[in-house]
């Protein structure tokens, strides 16, 4: 089996290679590493980008507006790229459209590591294929099973999602009410004593 | 009384980190420490009369076990080489986490003998392979089997049976990642495994010597006196595919730079010195003597080096003795200040490991720390702006910035990947070819062009929006917002000037290890010697941790 590491190491390289800065190199490493640690096809996805990469036009966006449109195909790394940079100010955004992105398995990990710094979920749909992007501590998708190479995506939609709970408050009441059978139920002279500091403040 | 810790800029001078000696921070004595309880077993010894074939040496602890799986095979004489470019050695190791089955065995015996064309699995921690002392191993078998002890002297002049020429872990060739094994307390200082791999190995040594003795002179033969193996450590030739380690690992690099400068600071500030920890520090200082008098090279470059250290170990035993006075305020802080304006780097530093020595209570916490999550670190903070990043770089590169890069001398070198062994190379750019694929090791140069690049730039561009259009410096981006919290992550050196010195480099990590004996055999590779006076595995529960010191005395 082929290490995180080695895969970190060989995919900044080629990466490198083809084309891009050291610096873009470096990201593309450790995402590629985070998607295969998650169990998605990131090497295989982006050795086919790479193989077309020089021979095809691939559009390279700079500033990420809340809907993205282009007749030449995005590239996945420096959208991936200028997302992470610029989340900060797409965060406003609840949602935000890419129309015509190449190999948008290789723009996950950005994502991921983009719901991490905002600290927020976010959903990516990648024409029927969906993806929930944890903290960069998970992915959830019901593409997993798949493991193919996913060329280009007609229709992408990135949802920030609020931190919200999944749960109702009757199921928090009564889970709360159901942990205090744990608690103690204290005497009058427990009350008095038992934590320990005084009766007034006003010193 | 606050000491400050010391200025980034003057620590982390190359000439400065390449006079670092090891000390209680180093690897493979905090190493010691922390396995000084684990049980130890030789759970396999299948060696043919000559002394090839396998082993297996374990060490357990409640219901972790860590083995070395060691192959010795039959070499020619004109195979065996220390370079990086060989293809057979003496011996391969590799530490296999847990009791490795007959299944892992064999497979193991397909692979680890290959070495870097091998392939290991997640289940193997570190990798390695030795090569015999030829005339000091012959020399222990042929006296060992004629019963008698071999020639200390001679033994001496070299140090070690064996010498390792290369240590792979986290994740190469198949290895563990370290995201496997990171939440392990026992490993959690740097390097732990790689130590454990040679101290393991050394044990394996000095069983395969009294092996061989004994196959050839069964009546005759004796072992190896238990006091001339503690004085036996493991020899390595390093060269210069450690040195872009310490590049590419800012924050590893300033946590173990930290570590050291803050017990510095810390040992600084103790008001009253103790007489038994004034004592210590004059006894070892005193027996120091014997260790770097018995410290050979054929390099001129270290030999002026010792020559300086001697003379300045002299100076400030002469100094101490006319009266200074220990049982003074801060004394400690006193004896430093009189070494920086006295001594040169190398006695410096020498005796900055020397303070360490009676202070566990200092130093035991920061071997802690000496570790990092660098993933952690690994975002650039693209919320921020033109202004802090300009503020970052005068303020933590202000030498950097400095220099000339339209002279040819300050670009005269470039970093390379060699196709042929995959391995780091250094090579000059006006002499060589292939500077047009350099790797992202010339921080001073892409740092600079950074302040150049951001001189006409609004305070308030955000970064992110910078980094549009100037991608290109990306790497050195990252590394000035990471400077910003670890003030010891950068080299303050041009690494691809004409005057830099690649041993430095080496020397460093080197004494983070805990290696002494540095004999550097040109200015791009050199030999050392790890774990000489250890105490050996039967000893590990009861063991003076000024070991280091008695080697050879």
């Amino acid at each position: 089996m082929i290490s995180l590491s080695e895969i970190d190491t060989t995919v900044k390289r080629a990466t490198k290679a083809v084309g891009f800065s050291w610096g873009i190199a470096e990201e593309v490493g450790k995402g590629i590493s985070l998607l295969e640690m998650f169990g998605l096809p990131g090497l295989k996805n982006l050795n086919q980008y790479y193989k077309i990469y020089k021979d095809k036009k691939f559009q390279n966006i700079s500033l990420i507006s809340k809907s993205n449109i282009s007749k030449i195909s995005y590239c996945p790394i420096t959208s991936g790229i200028n997302f992470l940079d610029q989340i900060f100010t797409l965060k406003e955004f609840s949602e935000i459209d890419f129309e015509n992105l190449a190999f948008p398995i290789l723009f996950i990990p950005f994502l991921s590591r983009s719901s991490e710094i905002i600290g927020k979920k976010i959903f990516f749909k990648v024409d029927e294929r969906e993806f929930l992007l944890n903290f960069n501590q998970s992915i959830f998708s019901n593409y997993l099973k798949e493991q193919i190479v996913i060329e280009k995506a007609n229709k992408i939609k990135i949802i920030f999602l609020e931190n919200e709970n999944t749960f109702n408050e009757n199921d928090w009441k009564e889970l709360y009410s159901l942990s205090k059978e744990t608690f103690v139920d204290e005497s009058e002279e427990l009350k008095k004593t038992a934590a320990g500091a005084g009766f007034t403040d006003n010193d | 009384m606050q000491v400050q810790l010391r200025d980034p800029k003057v620590v982390m001078k190359l000439s400065k980190l390449g006079s670092f000696h090891q000390s209680k921070l180093s690897f493979l004595r905090s190493f010691l420490k922390e396995f000084k309880d684990w049980k130890y077993k030789r759970d396999l010894f299948e060696l043919d009369e000559n002394g090839y074939g396998r082993a297996v040496y374990s060490l357990t602890k409640n219901n972790r076990t860590y083995s070395l799986v060691c192959f010795a095979n039959q070499i020619n004489d004109e195979e065996r080489s220390d370079r990086v470019i060989a293809t057979k050695w003496d011996t391969a190791f590799a530490l296999h986490d847990g009791i490795p089955t007959k299944k892992d065995l064999d497979r193991l015996n397909e692979d680890v003998p290959k070495q870097e064309i091998g392939r290991l699995s997640y289940k193997e921690l570190t990798l390695s392979r030795a090569n015999k002392s030829i005339r000091i191993f012959n020399h222990v078998v042929e006296s060992l089997s004629q019963g008698i002890q071999p020639n200390k002297d001679k033994l001496m002049e070299v140090g070690y049976l064996y010498r390792t020429t290369a240590v792979y872990g986290s994740g190469k060739f198949g290895l563990a990642d370290r995201f496997r094994i990171k939440n392990r307390d026992e490993i959690c200082g740097p390097f732990r495994l790689e130590m454990m791999l040679v101290y393991l190995v050394r044990e394996f040594t000095f069983d395969q010597v009294n092996h061989i003795a004994k196959q050839k002179n069964p009546r005759k033969a004796v072992e190896l006196d238990k006091d001339i193996c503690r004085n036996l450590g493991i020899g390595n030739s390093t060269g210069l595919g450690m040195a872009p380690f310490i590049i590419n690992h800012p924050t590893l690099l300033n946590n173990w730079i930290l570590a050291r400068e803050t017990s510095l600071k810390k040992i600084r500030e103790i008001e009253n010195v103790k007489d038994h920890e004034a004592e210590l520090f004059k006894k070892l200082l005193k027996k120091s003597l014997k260790n770097i008098t018995s410290w050979n090279t054929d390099s001129e470059f270290q030999k002026k080096k010792i020559f300086g250290l001697l003379k300045d170990m002299e100076k400030l035993i002469n100094f101490i003795n006319k009266g200074f006075n220990f049982k003074d305020k801060y004394s400690f802080n006193k004896l430093y200040l009189w070494c920086e304006i006295n001594l040169k780097d190398e006695c410096i530093e020498y005796i900055v490991s020397l303070m360490m020595e009676p202070y566990d209570k200092i130093i035991n916490p920061l071997i802690k720390q000496m570790s990092v999550d660098e993933a952690k670190y690994f975002n650039i903070p693209t919320q921020k702006n033109i202004e802090n990043l300009r503020h970052i770089l005068e303020k933590n590169y202000s030498e950097i910035i400095k220099i000339d890069f339209s002279k040819k001398e300050n670009n005269q070198n470039f970093w390379f990947i060699s196709k042929n062994k995959e391995e780091p190379r250094l090579a000059d750019r006006y002499m060589n070819r292939g500077a047009e694929l350099e790797q992202p090791l010339a921080i001073a140069r892409d740092i600079k062009i950074l302040y150049e690049r951001i001189s006409n730039k609004k305070n308030s561009l955000s970064i992110g929006r910078f980094l549009m259009e100037n991608n290109d410096l990306r790497h050195v981006v990252r590394r000035a917002f990471i400077s910003e919290n670890f003030p010891y992550a950068e080299i303050q050196d041009n690494i691809i000037g004409y005057k830099l010195m690649p041993i430095d480099m080496l020397r460093l990590k080197l004494s983070f290890f805990g290696a002494v004996k540095f004999d550097p055999r040109s200015e791009k590779w050199l030999r050392i010697c790890m774990f000489q006076g250890a105490p050996l595995l039967t000893d590990l529960k009861s063991f003076d941790d000024g070991w280091i010191y008695n080697s050879l005395n």
